[in-house]
């Protein structure tokens, strides 16, 4: 990937900036995303909700599917291929998908490696829990990042904890004096260039959204005034009994997260949340999955 | 001299540091009741135009917008902002329709069609333009000036208080075409 290349990856996820990005499996939902605001969509045969229940392995979606879903909208497509394969990001690549998301949602290719990502014209988002897992994707070429949290779950606790993590992490190398650097990129296991980076802006040098576990407008609102970006949404939309109302209410929600009287009035009436799964209750945390 | 700055959806943290770079005092625009302070201009930025469109009927800026910008107010749209100020849309739906030009959505393809180049620009130069999943211009009405244009296609026009451009100047770390909308501002 060339250096122009890498930058215009960089600057399309700001474009995304305080927006929603939603979790879509038809060509329907997509357009329901679309009309309520979303600013791209993730394409996937079953949403994070579905993938715990059904279990088993679960893997890159048919590219039929992701070509439907392309069609029927015109904001950016997302897709996503499993933890360190390669050859399903090379096929996203060829279905000139707008962003490859290397998911730990999906059941892991690679237990040792990530894709190198540097190899790629398309972007790749990362999932990450703190600054070293953020600042290794970002080094094998990730353009953006979000927040693990904890996929298809409905409960946003992991998602405020990787937020407040990585937040703090960064205040932390922000406040360090210049030969403390060193050790701290030999702490965290990252290139000091890019601890270096942190230290002198005080953020990481892509956008970071919040993903895992969003459910109601206020979740989003609370990622976005713990420092979120902008804001993935999974399950939460199309497993919700109202879900171009709730997708609406979300959009909104992130573009005046600090507005308590809107957020009162796009919490209200829009129906039934997911129910939901406690994190703490199950075995499978998805987080823990590539490092 | 005092820029309010949409920050609905997208990259409007860039605009405004790009203008603060400038002199220029800016605000950003959320919600209506932020249009009741005095300012001299206006910035749509980029971002997904239909989330944006979506936004300004949803927080009721639309119309307040749409009359301010018919009644002279300066105006700088880049990317999705040049989607949001035209009468004309194809692939998509027009919003604020003031401008009399056709925006062709999506004119480059999806993000493996995005590109950085440098071309000339009415009475500024040769500019740096990055061009993100970008639109471009047809049927320039008769009232609209091309400013500047891009392998045949137009890319940045003005009518009258109202400047477009199909590409982040905010992005390129030249501020040029931001002192170009801030004469525009003061000569108004």
């Amino acid at each position: 990937m060339t250096e122009i290349r890498q930058k215009l990856n960089k600057e399309l996820a700001q474009m995304f900036k305080r927006g929603v990005i939603m979790d879509v499996t038809t060509p329907e939902q997509a357009k329901i995303a679309e009309d309520a605001g979303a600013c791209a969509v993730m394409a996937l045969e079953r949403i994070p909700a579905d993938i715990r229940a059904a279990g088993g392995v679960s893997r890159m979606s048919d590219p039929k599917l992701i070509k439907g879903i392309q069609a029927a909208v015109s904001i950016p497509v997302m897709a996503k291929v499993r933890i360190g394969h390669f050859v399903e990001a090379q096929i996203l690549e060829a279905l000139e998908i707008d962003y490859i998301d290397e998911s730990e949602v999906l059941t892991p290719a690679d237990d040792v490696y990530h894709i190198d990502k540097t190899q790629f014209k398309v972007p790749f988002v990362c999932g990450a829990r703190n600054l070293g897992e953020a600042l290794r994707r970002i080094a094998e070429g990730a353009t953006m990042i979000r927040t693990k949290g904890e996929a298809g779950t409905g409960d946003i606790m992991q998602a405020v904890r990787h937020m407040r993590t990585m937040n703090s992490e960064i205040r932390q190398i922000a406040y360090m004096r210049g030969d403390e650097l060193y050790e701290a990129a030999k702490q965290l296991q990252v290139p000091y260039d890019l601890i270096r980076c942190v230290h002198e802006s005080s953020r990481l040098p892509v956008v970071n959204f919040a993903a895992g576990g969003v459910a109601t407008p206020a979740d989003a609102a609370l990622m976005m005034q713990l420092g979120a970006e902008g804001i993935f949404v999974g399950s939460g939309i199309f497993k919700s009994s109202n879900p171009a109302k709730r997708a609406e209410a979300v959009v909104q929600a992130v573009t005046s997260y600090q507005d308590a009287k809107m957020l009162a009035e796009l919490s209200e009436d829009i129906g039934e949340a997911m129910v939901g799964i406690n994190t703490e209750e199950i075995s499978t945390l998805m987080a823990e999955r590539g490092k | 001299m005092k820029i309010g700055v949409l920050a609905l959806q997208g990259a409007f943290a860039e605009h405004v540091s790009m203008l603060e770079s400038l002199g220029a005092e800016t605000f950003e625009i959320q919600k209506l009741s932020y249009l009741e302070q005095p300012f001299e201009g206006l910035i749509i930025p980029g971002g997904e135009s239909t989330t944006i469109s979506k936004l300004l009927r949803g927080l009721d800026l639309f119309a307040e917008l749409q009359s301010r910008i018919a009644g002279g107010l300066p105006v700088m749209g880049t990317c999705a902002g040049l989607i949001i100020l035209a009468k004309r849309v194809e692939g998509g739906k027009p919003c604020l329709a003031t401008m009399d030009i056709t925006a062709v959505r999506n004119a480059y393809g999806r993000q493996l069609g995005s590109f950085e180049t440098t071309t000339t620009f009415a009475k500024v130069g040769n500019v740096p333009m990055t061009f993100i999943r970008a639109p471009c211009v047809r049927d320039p009405g008769a009232g609209v000036e091309v400013l500047s244009v891009v392998d045949g296609r137009i890319v940045a026009v003005r009518e009258k208080n109202q400047l477009a451009l199909a590409y982040h100047p905010e992005l390129t770390g030249d501020v040029r075409i931001h002192q170009y909308f801030l004469d525009m501002v003061a000569e108004s």
